[in-house]
């Protein structure tokens, strides 16, 4: 089969630029009568690395959930079963599910409560240099090392570390002793409290949540805020029905990161925190020492469905656009 | 029309931000007065002494270096593959609309949207389902998965900026399409490129989660430091590394700003 050169295409109406010598140059002319030959070729290594590699795993672990294991030889039977779904709500992985749930939430509501007077200081006051500095200031936290951040707080709520020194300088000791006495978020210490772990899920993803608010603060024009108070609005009048409203697509789309990553964390509740397993611990700990790749498997379709009615209800707020 | 010029920031307001930095920089400014300190039993704060001694012991633990170049020859394989997909990847999205554009902006982001120990358990039981043994390359395959999506972004962003008339008028003044693409693409999309390529060696160069599952034996510089973290064993020594990794990650981050602080405000949206 012969492929009409763009030579001869061109020997046919002169009109058009000459065809152009060279290999580079007649497949640089095919591309250009044909784009989607380009394109397919511009599209197929990503998408058969991402397809295969990425997609491909995916869905063969989520396949893996619909076995399940014999409990007396430990081996994995291959037939279809929801069994495995089923051991999900025994009431100790059911636990393990609300800790983690919970834990996220309020680390969201945590983490938006920090986050908001910096991005609106940085977004409506910051100028200039100050406002590079802002930006650089919510850039490196976010990007320094996950491990570092974690080691620093290990460092910080150790016993003979820099806080129990801090609050034995003001004489607040009692203070620090009283909170850890309350149950479930106290503790021994706070290395080993769910107040410390909060902590550090906190500081560890707080970056995510103040780039998106402040980037919604932006669109906010100052002549909003001018117009409320002209109208007799209180700052607070103003904050709660004009600030508010406005930045909260920025503080959804914020709150998708804080909660979709303290779901699916494993090393922040196994190194800060108590024995008490939150869902990524529960998933390591089946696939590896129990073996059980199954349960493990029906574990990680637990955040995957919430984060899906999270995502949906994030968009329906108009969420994306803040991103 | 903003009047900013004349408002002041509320005395509160300032402070509760001022308090809100303070406590995002304040524990990595802990680390580096930790490398130094002469107590290697405990935390103990305030250090009792400063010394250089444990620069000079972690600087002769082959563990430590054996542990630093399999994460930087990682890191660079990973990143130089993100790359090319990604670029690849943006240039095909932000040049045509075609079917299924949303599902390809989607697939790349997938894999940083959903929490990484499902990357990671997905990928190790699909190495045991393929019999593929552990090496630096199942390290390398599942970093360059999720670094592709901060290439992406960052080309993306300075693709939508770059009007298409130049590569037309490229092409009009004679140019083939690999002419254009060296002459007329490149240098425009080059610095977005290298912020990208810099976020992605620091993204990989730090990723533990996903690692810890398809690493098998070997130990990356997160590895170790994850072991030391689980049991610490030599405190001083873990102290110092710390400091080199914020150290090691800052520099490409602060490039990475630089070079593409003109009105992008890309660098790390959607690590």
């Amino acid at each position: 089969m012969t492929v009409p050169s763009p030579v001869n295409a061109t020997n046919q109406s002169s009109a058009v630029l000459p065809g152009q010598g060279g290999w580079t140059g007649s497949l640089s002319d095919k591309f250009w009568r044909n784009p989607k030959l380009l394109l397919i070729l511009m599209l197929t290594p990503p998408a058969l690395w991402l397809g295969i590699i990425y997609l491909g795993s995916l869905f063969a672990l989520l396949a893996q959930s619909f076995f399940s294991i014999d409990e007396f030889s430990g081996m994995v039977q291959y037939e279809l079963t929801l069994k495995t779904y089923g051991e999900l709500f025994r009431p100790a992985n059911l636990d393990i599910i609300i800790r983690t749930v919970s834990m996220a939430a309020i680390v969201t509501v945590g983490a938006a409560c920090v986050a908001f007077p910096i991005a609106y200081f940085a977004a409506r006051y910051a100028r200039g240099k100050w406002k590079a500095l802002f930006y650089i200031g919510v850039m490196l936290p976010l990007w320094s090392s996950y491990l570092v951040k974690i080691y620093a707080w290990k460092l910080i709520l150790a016993k003979e570390g820099i806080l129990n020194w801090i609050f034995a300088k003001l004489h607040l000791t009692w203070l620090l002793e009283a909170w850890l006495a309350i149950p479930i978020i106290g503790g021994y210490s706070l290395s080993v409290s769910y107040t410390g772990t909060f902590l550090v899920f906190l500081y560890v993803w707080l970056p995510f949540m103040v780039l998106p608010v402040q980037a919604a603060l932006e669109r906010v024009p100052g002549s909003y805020l001018e117009a409320s108070g002209d109208l007799g609005a209180t700052p607070s009048q103003t904050f709660r029905h004009v600030i508010f409203p406005l930045a909260l697509p920025g503080i959804v789309a914020g709150s998708i990161f804080t909660f979709s990553l303290t779901l699916g964390d494993y090393i922040i509740p196994q190194i800060i925190g108590s024995s008490r397993l939150f869902i990524g611990q529960a998933v390591y700990a089946q696939q590896g020492t129990a073996g059980n790749i199954p349960l493990a498997a029906a574990f990680t379709v637990v955040p995957i469905v919430i984060m899906g009615f999270y995502l949906w209800g994030a968009k329906r707020m108009g969420a994306f656009d803040a991103i | 029309m903003r009047s900013d010029g004349k408002t002041r920031a509320p005395f509160t307001l300032k402070a509760a931000a001022g308090l809100g930095l303070a406590f995002m920089h304040l524990p990595i400014a802990l680390i580096f007065v930790y490398a130094f300190t002469t107590e290697d039993k405990s935390y103990q704060w305030p250090p009792p002494g400063f010394t250089l001694k444990w620069l000079e012991v972690t600087w002769n633990r082959p563990d430590v270096w054996d542990a630093l170049k399999l994460s930087l020859q990682t890191a660079t394989i990973s990143t130089l593959i993100a790359m090319v997909l990604g670029t690849l990847c943006a240039a095909a999205v932000s040049r045509t609309k075609f079917f299924g554009r949303e599902t390809i902006s989607l697939l790349v982001i997938l894999p940083i949207a959903l929490p990484g120990i499902i990357t990671g358990i997905a990928l190790r039981s699909a190495f045991s389902i393929a019999d593929i043994p552990f090496s630096i390359w199942t390290i390398i395959l599942g970093h360059a998965t999720f670094c592709v999506v901060v290439v992406y972004n960052n080309a993306v962003a300075r693709f939508r900026r770059t009007s298409g008339s130049l590569v037309e008028a490229s092409m009009d003044l004679g140019a083939n399409s690999f002419q254009t693409f060296r002459h007329v693409i490149l240098p425009n999309i080059g610095t977005a490129l290298l912020a990208g390529g810099m976020l992605a060696f620091a993204l990989s160069f730090d990723e533990v989660i996903v690692t810890t599952f398809t690493a098998g034996q070997q130990s990356t510089l997160p590895i170790w430091m994850l072991e030391e973290l689980v049991r610490p064993r030599q405190r001083p020594v873990t102290n110092v590394v710390a400091m080199v990794v914020v150290l090691v990650t800052i520099l490409p981050i602060l490039a990475a700003y630089y070079l593409t602080r003109d009105g992008d405000q890309v660098a790390g949206s959607g690590k």
